[in-house]
């Protein structure tokens, strides 16, 4: 059987041994796995849909770009793994506490501090539940590793110090990254309130196309298993920021599918990859 | 089981709030949380789903159910805070004694772990008395003392420096290797050992300072003094390695700085002497407490200790042992001058001398083990060049 191979995004250097220490363990549990990284999820998607790669670690948005693509194509994608830390995530809206808007509709007009402009977290998501309440506003990106979709925290520190500098009226961060900026000493106490709170929605995915590798089954099977009491496993774990793998789901990524709709992104992507 | 109950007021987590709520889980049941900080509703759900606790709404609260994720399960003692045991994992690596250790804790590379090898009851008092006993070079030793002796004596003064400036230097660096292979378990033995060689790195510092006090040259450093070190050096058993080193070497060390001190020119000699021989009898005291206590355990031990000392004599037999130069400068040091009657003197103490360290390497020997006749022979087929 050829290996099955896993396509995972560059994002920071610790994705390396993150896999290399996946790669040991399926290989240890009769899973056949290589994997291989790229530098941007668009490059990812295409890859998948070309076969190079049997499972991608998705982002939210580079999920829906699989999905939406391998429809285009008429072949069904399927979010077979994620991790528990994935499910019902937010992203908050900071102002500051000394001054700042008191409600959503004060955001009117305002300059928004987001992260990477193909973020989901800090970008994509809020600013599309902005319009969705008709609150027109400015973004400002703060476009850290674009082609990473946000994964790297950087474009949602950069928008908080431009909110604690003034340059901006709001930021946008997921919800645990206030309270990580908080241990970071970046955000004192009380120095922010949230003025708004996203609906829950869901992150990463494991995705599969329907004519998958033969052994997907024990992949996802040997996924599942990983158990944070085990100490070989742990420190993975703990580098991918999971306490336990759970089965995939898709229910939480129609904000995400509304937001890159409205704004056409989602759409201008798909003509980049059609059959050529 | 009802709900532990935490109310944070207005503690928010991003202030210390996560403590409470987590000392609450700990006890292993769900935990009803109430707050008033503002943003306690974004915190608490995200501060739960990073740590793998489910989380709901209960009314004006919040129900916290603990994680199923335990990061300390399979977790062991690393032995008792004041009992060494006999063979520590690798795996317990730099923790404490005592200390609660992680598993899947990488395993260091730390090949000294047999206590058999290294331990001596003795460790823990004689590393308190040698942090006791530091002393400051600066002002222990009278640096400015008058010296009223020949040019020719203080150049005898400069070359015995320079010899033991070389031998306290592999006194310094062969435990040093050891150290790094040493399991910290052994933490007393590991205190020690740095002590000493803290010791060394001072006895180097005085020696070169002695020695460049009136001289901007130093002395002679021969092929066969290198030689003997090197033997030491190249040694990889530590049991072997300390007996060259501390019962033998360092022994018969200790016998020259006595006569430093009793045949030194001038004050400041004396006094790096003496205060190096102090040092130097708790590095021989260590060895052979551990050495004593590996003998008692493995008698074979003696058979190989005496194999290592023929071995070593074997491969030194084509040198020519204590060098003329450092011999001749003993001489004219006890001397401190050129009259023949002076010479005389001279003579007589360096020739005692060696009967004077072969006498100590026999008693230690001798508490080591071994029968008087084998200590005998044994300490004459010690190097020449004393360490
Ligand atoms: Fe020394
Ligand atoms: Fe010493």
């Amino acid at each position: 059987m050829r290996d099955l191979i896993l396509g995972a995004v560059a994002y920071d250097a610790k994705v390396v041994p993150i896999w290399d220490g996946f790669l040991a363990h399926f290989r240890a549990h009769g899973v056949p796995f290589d994997y291989v990284l790229y530098s941007n999820y668009e490059r990812q998607v295409a890859a998948h849909l070309r076969g190079d790669v049997d499972v991608a670690w998705n982002s939210p948005l580079a999920w829906l770009q699989a999905q939406h693509a391998a429809a285009a194509a008429g072949r069904r994608a399927q979010a077979v793994a994620m991790r528990d830390t994935d499910r019902d995530l937010t992203s908050v809206i900071l102002v500051r506490a000394d001054r700042g808007p008191a409600t959503i509709a004060d955001l009117r007009g305002r300059r928004i501090g987001v992260g990477a402009g193909d973020s989901p977290q800090a970008t994509l998501i809020p600013l599309g539940e902005l319009a969705e309440a008709g609150v027109e506003v400015v973004p400002v990106r703060h476009d850290v590793l674009v082609g990473k979709h946000g994964d790297h925290v950087g474009g949602e520190r950069d928008a908080v110090k431009a909110l604690l500098a003034g340059e901006v009226d709001a930021a946008c961060v997921i919800d645990g990254n206030r309270l990580a900026f908080a241990r970071e000493g970046l955000l004192a106490p009380g120095a922010v309130r949230v003025v708004h709170q996203t609906a829950p929605y869901d992150h990463c995915n494991m995705t599969v196309l329907d004519d998958g590798h033969p052994a997907i089954a024990r992949f996802v099977e040997v996924l599942l298993a990983m158990s944070y009491d085990d100490p070989a496993v742990r420190p993975l774990l703990d580098l991918e920021g999971l306490t336990r793998w759970l089965p995939g789901r898709t229910s939480g990524y129609a904000a995400l599918e509304r937001a890159v709709t409205r704004d056409g992104s989602l759409a201008a992507w798909l003509t980049t990859i059609g059959p050529r | 089981m009802t709900p532990v109950d935490v109310d944070l007021a207005d503690l928010g987590l991003d202030e210390g709030g996560h403590l409470p709520v987590a000392r609450a889980l700990a006890r292993g049941g769900a935990v009803r949380v109430r707050g008033d900080a503002p943003t306690l509703a974004v915190d608490l759900p995200a501060w739960c789903r990073a740590r793998g606790c489910a989380i709901a709404r209960a009314g004006d609260a919040w129900l916290i159910e603990p994680s199923a994720a335990d990061r300390w399960r399979g977790a062991e003692r690393a032995g008792a805070i004041d009992a060494a045991v006999d063979h520590p994992p690798a795996r317990w690596g730099l923790a404490a004694r005592g200390a609660l250790v992680e598993a899947g804790a990488p395993a260091l590379d730390l090949p000294l772990a047999d206590k058999d090898a290294v331990w001596a009851d003795e460790a823990a008092r004689l590393y308190a008395q040698a942090a006791a006993a530091q002393w400051d070079p600066a002002t222990a030793i009278p640096w400015d003392a008058p010296a009223e002796h020949p040019a020719e004596v203080e150049d005898a003064v400069v070359q015995v420096m320079t010899y033991l400036i070389e031998n306290e230097t592999a006194a310094l660096l062969v435990p040093t290797r050891f150290l790094g292979k040493l399991h910290p378990h052994f933490r007393e033995v590991m205190q020690l050992l740095a002590i000493q060689i803290a010791d060394e790195a001072r006895h180097v510092e005085v020696f070169t300072r002695r020695a460049t006090l009136r001289r901007g040259a130093l002395g002679l450093s021969t092929a066969g003094g290198q030689a003997s070190l090197a033997s030491l050096f190249a040694e990889p058993d530590f049991a072997i390695a300390s007996f060259l080193l501390s019962v033998l070497g360092e022994g018969s060390f200790l016998a020259l700085l006595w006569f430093l001190r009793d045949h030194a020119p001038d004050a400041c000699t004396r006094a790096v002497a003496t205060l190096a021989a102090q040092d130097e009898a708790r590095h021989v005291a260590f060895g052979l407490a551990h050495l004593g206590r590996h003998c008692a355990h493995d008698p074979s031990l003696r058979d190989r200790l005496a194999a290592a000392i023929e071995r070593r004599h074997a491969a030194l037999a084509h040198t020519s042992g204590l060098n003329a130069e450092v011999f001749d400068a003993l001489v004219l040091l006890a001397a401190g001058g050129w009259t023949s009657a002076a010479l005389r003197r001279g003579h007589a103490a360096v020739v005692a001398l060696a009967t004077t360290m072969d006498d100590g390497r026999r008693q230690r020997l001798v508490r080591l083990g071994f029968a008087p006749e084998r200590a005998a022979a044994l300490s004459g087929l010690h190097t020449r060049n004393f360490m």
